[in-house]
């Protein structure tokens, strides 16, 4: 190593670089720093030029200050000067000052680009190659205007040396990533792909980097890399541990290069050719069989290699879900290491194993190793291992071992991380719902969970089993007891005196013959624990006492004595107060026929996915959830379980559940409306439904543009409906928020496996799924999603809707376009006949009205038109038009970032069958959008 | 294999090099290093070299005084990260000398154009350590035939 590169290359540097060090307080280091700074401040503007190295050493050290964490204000443009040196180093200076440091000053930015564009066309290899990191580093939008149509050139040129042509594929892809739009492939595709079998492995790495991103977003174009990526797959797996040379790393075979061939066939099903097929099945064999070799080296550095393949090829194999034999083997396989002395593998396998879970294939062969994971849970040493563990826990669960999966986690809850805690507790309340056989076990269980964890048993859990009780009456007598036990205890988590107070509440009676358990006894028993509760709590007792004035004639006077003692009658909280003083005087004139009435036990709760399993995904889902997004999650929880924040108060539940719409109902009507398939479900047909949907996954661009339209006036119905499945949706919006219900049915008799659903939408709408479909569908059976949609501002394209599924084996994949459209924003405006056309008025410039005039096709019925500009979601004004043939609307579209102003006119002309739309509004894009939209509605 | 950062740090919280291959404001940057740092510093020797923290996945591994860790997404490969920073320390390695942290804070440059040799906008660029050391030196080859003669006065570090 020349000694020049050692450090001694700028002296200043280091003597400055060890003042720093030297500094023994954080202000002697501050004090260093503005000396520094000025001094370089002085020689930048000082009347002698400086020369390139001195202008180096100063933007280095510059940079130093930078990375030290503080602020740096000058020195862009000495840097920006240094990169059009002749001097290798003092470009190299340039460039790496303005990676780290790149603001996006415009002026700079056309000076930079300068620069870089003088680099590569030099034809100098290294400077090119300086010139590609920088755009690689910064990345910004600018660059990729002034670069993405020349970089692929550069990448498939024939005469591009090898490292220029690495350095391009992967400044290509940062450049994708920030602005897809200006990099396109297009003719170059083919010669890309291809990259793939250069003799250079250096280039193939990093063009793998660039097809991978490529092919997620364009797989059908870059399918043929399939093949080349296969047979380079098997000349790597099957190649002796020396021939690749530098490329082996620790005795393994291009590792890297190996990991994102597998990656890379993971965005495609498995090969449709067989011999493509034969070879790849080939490949996994032989890295699950190496897995079982000793290893060549003693080193981590070649375990680690050879398992990051096999972790990689595990992957695939769970991601093509259908080779049985193979799944099994992986299973196996992460049995060995799930007791590997290494902790790193431990985790990894229990990670990898939570995924096999789901495989109907592999399901059984992972419930094998219960033992351990259960053990794991119990004594590995770091938390991270055993939340593993747990996930695993709760993916491998089903009927046979929900018993005991569910006792080795809560008595692991015992001594659980706080950090997990409130997790486990979800996860908990979950298998127990899902899995009772008896709900005297489910009611068991949360009371238990109640009293370990009570302070991590959130609302959605206790309203949960209350639901659950309340809609079952066979549990009903048993929770009574079970609750009533529970209080027994000297100390009670208040979660459990809520629950308590709401069970005796509703059945107290079903255990009140037992005189141990008497009226009084309970009463006395809830009473106890009133004073050590919070508000909310106290609130939802005293309901509690009303309902056994109700039940229990003979605790009225006790009762009414409790009441109107002053602790309670003259409460400091009001929500107290009131409900002292309201129910006082409800128990003293009431009627004993009017207090059942008004008390009368609770209807039971429509069914519902539950609300602990939307809040698991939230806690599993990104850190950043915006206020909105959670103030939403709240009020779905309160509306899901009828209980809002006032505590269960009969009357405000019952109301509340009349008001909240039931999406269970309108289900129901959805399907009766929808003509199921004609053909009858015989064993034929079905057979004629896998044939004709099996073969490759189907999948393309969204299939539902009819169906899309006809949402625009409408918000319910049925979205999507094939041989094998039915989508309705019921949406609703309130300003810039909305919330769509989805509905799936399944509407053959054979269960779907690896059901997963996802949303992606243009970046002025934000999408929330607040459920988790479950995996399984079950034949006939019909699953719930709710998805919260956010208009930040105004838009034109739909969210999508992609649909991965299993049926019978073959993968269905299916794009929907979801009928969220601007219009679905608007808010009313009512205005009179001179409002209306004094806006009309002030809307005149050109480009904010959008007129089209077009054929009807459909019904000119009055009725008709009004019903869907009503459903369009403005105001119909009457009499405004001097024409009274002519409607016109008036609305407001609610974005986060703006409202605009919308008004509409309708001209129809009967006898032509003919309309004319004018749509004004305070912004162009809506004028035009809405436009559109609306022309194919009549 | 998509990296999202790249830091270094010393056992006392010092970052020493930081690397990030999506666009942040240096305000997040601070905070997210900050906070990573704290929560890697605190956990034992024995521990597991990888950990979920917030939507990220992070691998870490400890070489002398120094913490190398990188961010990467949920679903990517952790044991090949966890390599990718032993190349990149056997690449420093080689490259100084058996290097030590003062190596990397007295040559940051030098420690920020290797990596930008293997790594490149985060996805392995280079993997070859002899193709990597090779750019690197044909740098340094060129630096010395450009090195003009230095004054005195910077000998002794006076501008």
């Amino acid at each position: 190593m020349p000694a020049v590169s050692k450090g001694d290359g700028m002296r200043g540097l280091a003597v400055f670089i060890s003042d720093i060090r030297n500094c023994k307080s954080k202000e002697a280091e501050i004090k260093r720093i503005n000396k520094e700074l000025a001094n370089i401040r002085s020689k930048f503007k000082g009347d002698k030029a400086l020369d390139g190295y001195s202008k180096k050493k100063y933007v280095c050290k510059l940079l130093f200050i930078f990375l030290l964490g503080h602020d740096i204000d000058f020195g862009h443009m000495e840097a920006v000067n240094l990169l059009s040196s002749n001097k290798y180093t003092e470009k190299q200076i340039g460039y790496l000052f303005i990676s780290v440091l790149v603001n996006s000053n415009s002026e700079l930015i056309r000076l930079i680009n300068n620069a870089i564009k003088n680099d590569l066309s030099s034809r100098n290899p290294t400077f090119m190659c300086l010139a590609l990191h920088c755009i690689a580093n910064v990345g910004s939008r600018e660059m990729a205007e002034a670069f993405a149509s020349e970089i692929p050139r550069i990448l498939v040129a024939g005469d591009t040396m090898d490292s220029v042509k690495q350095s391009a594929a992967l400044c290509l892809l940062r450049l994708y990533k920030t602005s897809p739009d200006l990099v396109l492939m297009g003719e170059w595709t083919s010669r890309v792909v291809h990259l793939l079998n250069d003799q250079h492995m250096g280039v193939v790495t990093a063009a793998i980097s660039l097809i991978t991103c490529l092919s997620q977003k364009n797989p059908d174009e870059f399918k043929t890399c399939v093949s080349l990526a296969v047979s380079r797959l098997s000349r790597i797996v099957s190649s002796a541990s020396t021939d690749l040379q530098d490329y082996t790393y620790y005795f393994v075979p291009a590792p890297w290069l190996s990991c994102k061939l597998l990656r890379l066939l993971q965005c495609y099903p498995p090969p449709e050719d067989g011999a493509v097929k034969g070879r790849l099945v080939e490949c996994l064999e032989t890295i699950l069989n190496k897995a079982q070799e000793p290893p060549k080296s003693k080193k981590v550095q070649h375990s680690n290699a050879k398992n990051a393949i096999l972790f990689e090829a595990i992957s695939l194999i769970i991601h093509y879900d259908s080779e049985p034999n193979l799944l099994v083997r992986a299973c196996n396989q992460l049995g060995q290491f799930l007791q590997h002395r290494e902790t790193n593998l431990r985790y990894l396998a229990l990670e990898s194993m939570c995924t096999l879970a789901s495989s109907e294939f592999s399901h059984e062969a992972v419930k094998t190793h219960i033992e351990t994971v259960i053990n794991a849970l119990k004594t590995e040493r770091d938390v991270s291992v055993r939340q593993r563990a747990a996930d695993l826990l709760y993916a491998m669960c089903d009927r046979s071992n929900a018993k005991q999966i569910v006792a080795e986690m809560l008595s692991y809850l015992e001594t659980a991380d706080y950090s997990i805690r409130e997790e486990m507790v979800l996860k908990v309340a979950i298998l127990a719902e899902k899995y009772a056989v008896d709900y005297s076990w489910y009611v068991d269980t949360i009371l238990n969970l109640i009293r370990i964890a009570g302070d991590y048993v959130s609302e959605e859990v206790w309203y949960r089993v209350i639901q659950i009780v309340i809609n079952r009456d066979d549990v009903q007598g048993y929770a009574a007891k079970t609750v009533f036990e529970a209080l027994q205890a000297p100390a009670c988590h208040e979660n459990m005196v809520k629950v308590g107070g709401y069970i005796l509440g509703e059945f107290g009676n079903l255990i009140a013959g037992d005189p141990r358990s008497s009226p009084l006894v309970q009463f006395n028993l809830l009473h106890s624990k009133f004073h050590l509760c919070s508000v909310p709590t106290r609130a939802l007792l005293l309901s509690a006492y009303i309902k056994f004035i109700n039940l229990f004639p003979e605790t009225k006077a006790t009762i009414q004595e409790v009441l109107r003692c002053d602790s309670q009658i003259r409460n400091s909280d009001v929500e107290l107060q009131q409900r002292a003083v309201e129910y006082l005087k409800l128990s003293s004139i009431a009627s004993t026929d009017v207090l059942a009435t008004v008390l009368e036990e609770m209807p039971p709760f429509p069914e519902r996915e539950s609300s602990i399993l939307a809040k698991l995904k939230k806690k599993k889902g990104p850190g950043a959830v915006s206020v909105t997004e959670l103030e939403d999650s709240k009020r779905e929880s309160s509306e899901l379980n009828g209980a809002g924040e006032r505590g269960p108060d009969p009357s405000v539940m019952a109301a509340s559940n009349a008001s909240t719409p039931s999406p269970s109902a309108d289900l129901l009507g959805i399907r009766s409306a929808a003509p199921v398939s004609t053909a009858p479900a015989s064993a034929g047909s079905l057979l004629v439904d896998v044939f004709s949907e099996a073969g490759p996954a189907a999948s393309s661009g969204a299939v539902n543009d009819d169906g899309f339209l006809r949402f625009v006036c409408k918000n319910n119905g049925v979205l999507f409906e094939n041989q094998l499945l039915q989508i309705g949706i019921k949406s609703e919006y309130r300003q810039n928020l909305g919330r769509m219900y989805l509905f799936y049915g399944n509407k053959t008799s054979v269960q779907f496996a690896s059901f997963t659903t996802t949303v992606s939408c243009p970046g002025e709408l934000q999408t929330h799924i607040l459920g988790i479909v479950e995996p399984l569908v079950e034949g006939g059976a019909q699953i719930q999603q709710v998805l919260n949609i956010e208009c930040l501002t105004d838009f034109s394209d739909a969210p999508l809707l992609n649909i991965k599924f299993r049926y019978g084996g073959a993968l269905q994949n299916l794009t929907l376009k979801l009928p969220v459209t601007i219009n679905k924003f608007f808010q009313l405006t009512e205005m009179a006949s001179q409002d209306f056309f004094q806006r009309w008025k002030q809307l005149s410039q050109p480009q904010q009205e959008a007129q089209k005039i077009f054929k009807a096709n459909h019904s000119m019925d009055t009725e008709v038109i009004k019903a869907k500009l009503l459903g369009l979601g403005m105001a119909l004004l009457d009499n405004v038009d001097p024409n009274p043939e002519n409607y016109v609307c008036a609305g407001v579209i609610q974005t986060k970032s703006q409202q605009v102003g919308c008004l509409l006119r309708l001209e129809p002309n009967a006898q032509a069958q003919m309309y004319r739309l004018t749509l004004r509004c305070s912004k162009d894009s809506v004028s035009k959008r809405l436009c559109e939209l609306l022309a194919q509605q009549f | 294999m998509l990296n999202i950062f790249m830091l270094l740090f010393s056992r006392q919280g010092k970052l020493r090099l930081q690397k990030w291959y999506v666009p942040l404001s240096d305000k997040e940057r601070k905070k997210i290093s900050r906070d990573l740092v704290q929560t890697i510093l605190a956990r034992k020797p024995k521990m597991c070299s990888f950990l979920e923290w917030r939507d990220l996945k992070i691998v870490y591994k400890r070489y002398a005084s120094l913490y190398f860790c990188c961010a990467v997404e949920d679903q990517d490969n952790e044991l090949i990260t966890l390599e990718i920073i032993h190349r990149y320390v056997e690449l420093l390695d080689k490259y100084f000398g058996s290097v030590c942290e003062l190596d990397i804070i007295f040559n940051f440059e030098k420690a920020y154009f290797i990596l930008d040799e293997f790594l490149l906008g985060g996805e392995a660029q280079e993997t070859s350590k002899k193709n990597v050391l090779k750019a690197i030196e044909q740098a340094d080859l060129l630096q010395e035939e450009a090195e003009a003669p230095r004054s005195v006065l910077e000998e002794i570090g006076l501008t």
